[in-house]
């Protein structure tokens, strides 16, 4: 079963949704016991870091989660998910997040440096950097849906799965063993998308 | 690189899919859910629904087409009119939309941008705006128009512009009213100077007659998306025709 974490700040019904439409039994989960029994877990989220972290926190998620990235299990991380998975952010102020990756999380700079828009808003290229399991059968140079303002940058690159080139190029995707993490929205991202999701499923 | 976007707009009255020349005179252009599908097909980008539905018993239906929607269609959804409240926005994004565009309630509540912003965040937070060029005192001002256009506030379009970036806004869609559902092409000029003047991205929007039109208003008129109705509705162009005349006319476009 592939779980889809609510902690109230998230649009799940795309991400559901386009699970069920490759085939998978997905379901939303709500409880620290919820996350214990599933097999694959997907962090969702939009919105603000802080918030997010913190109402992971006062739910008391945090340590299931890391239990899950811990145990081996598959985990799927998608834009905030992806984000709150660094040690802090810096999204109106600092902020501690999850930690599981040294690094942390930015605002883009490209509308002071380039004169580009943020946020980052739309269909761009991912450039493999190493092929990770989300990327089987992909082609090379698909693109994927972008809404963000914020990016990561971990310390260790070498969890940098691909990269995309807005100003520069900056950190879309990263893997490391069970964890993948996303700063595109697969669900959002027709069929490239869907068989992102369904590579992820059969992790 | 990141491309532009081409973005089908479907006007939603109580569930079904109307498209008006000039704001009035709405005609019936289909199903919500298989247009939808049709547009997901041709590689449209995002979708935008604007729910028209004037009485307060339909505008229920809205959530419920957003719901339905998200079963078959995996594309940003963005969903427009009638949003007053927080609530409203929190119940559209819950069924499914990634962001809300709120257009009269913003000129009214400027504060409602800054809460959607707050809980949603920036990325979900659309200002519409019904821009009209209109004279007074026999000078052209840009003026932002609220209820569907009927009633004119006397706000310049480009201070509220300005304001609404600063409140929360993510996204700004500017549809110029005399020039929606002519078909005689975007107003450039006004397009280029809203987008000039936010560094959040701009949708153009009212006026698009041909895959021409657009090329020109995200060249010359610097817009980040263009938002069309009628040239899709009534299959006169499919938006991968429009592509590949973009595409071959140099601007950066998702082929699929």
């Amino acid at each position: 079963m592939i779980g889809i974490l609510d902690y109230g700040m998230a649009n799940l019904r795309s991400v559901q949704k386009a699970f069920v439409q490759v085939g998978s039994d997905a379901q939303i989960l709500k409880t620290p016991e919820d996350i214990r029994s599933c097999d694959h877990l997907v962090l969702p989220g939009v919105g603000a870091l802080a918030d997010a972290v913190t109402t992971i926190r006062n739910r008391g998620l945090d340590q299931p989660i890391l239990e899950h990235i811990r145990s081996g299990k598959p985990f799927l991380g998608i834009c905030l998910g992806l984000q709150m998975l660094f040690e802090v952010g810096y999204e109106d102020g600092e902020h501690r997040a999850l930690g599981v990756f040294a690094g942390k999380c930015v605002r883009f700079e490209v509308d002071q440096t380039h004169g580009l828009k943020v946020p980052h808003m739309g269909w761009n290229q991912l450039n493999v950097v190493r092929l990770s399991p989300l990327m089987q059968d992909i082609p090379e140079g698909a693109s994927v849906y972008f809404v963000h303002s914020y990016h990561v940058v971990p310390e260790d690159e070498s969890v940098v799965a691909t990269t995309t080139d807005y100003g520069g190029a900056f950190v879309s995707s990263i893997w490391r063993d069970n964890v993948i993490a996303t700063q595109f929205h697969p669900e959002k991202s027709q069929s490239v998308g869907l068989m992102m999701l369904k590579n992820f499923a059969r992790m | 690189m990141l491309t532009k976007r081409i973005i089908p707009c479907l006007d939603v009255d109580r569930g079904r899919v109307v498209k008006g020349v000039k704001f009035f005179d709405h005609v019936d252009a289909g199903d919500p859910i298989e247009q939808a599908k049709r547009y997901q097909t041709q590689g449209a980008d995002e979708l935008v629904f604007y729910d028209i539905t004037a009485s307060h018993e339909g505008r229920g239906i809205m959530a419920d087409v957003v719901q339905r929607v998200v079963e078959e269609c995996f594309m940003p959804l963005t969903v427009g009119g009638g949003i007053r409240t927080l609530e409203d926005a929190t119940r559209l994004i819950q069924a499914g939309a990634e962001k809300v565009s709120v257009n009269s309630a913003a000129v009214k509540h400027p504060q409602l941008l800054a809460d959607i912003a707050r809980k949603f965040g920036r990325c979900a937070t659309v200002l519409g705006l019904d821009a009209n060029r209109v004279f007074k005192d026999g000078v052209e001002v840009w003026e932002v128009f609220i209820n569907g256009g009927r009633t004119a506030t006397g706000i310049r379009v480009m201070d509220w512009v300005k304001q609404a970036e600063q409140l929360g806004a993510g996204e700004i869609v500017l549809n110029v009213m005399n020039t929606d559902g002519t078909k005689s092409g975007y107003d450039l000029e006004m397009t280029r100077a809203v987008s000039d003047a936010v560094k959040i991205p701009v949708v153009a929007s009212g006026g698009a007659g041909s895959p021409e039109d657009m090329f020109l208003v995200l060249t010359r008129g610097h817009a980040d998306a263009a938002l069309a109705a009628s040239i899709f509705h009534f299959n006169e162009y499919t938006v991968g025709s429009v592509k590949q005349y973009l595409h071959q006319r140099g601007v950066p476009v998702r082929l699929v």
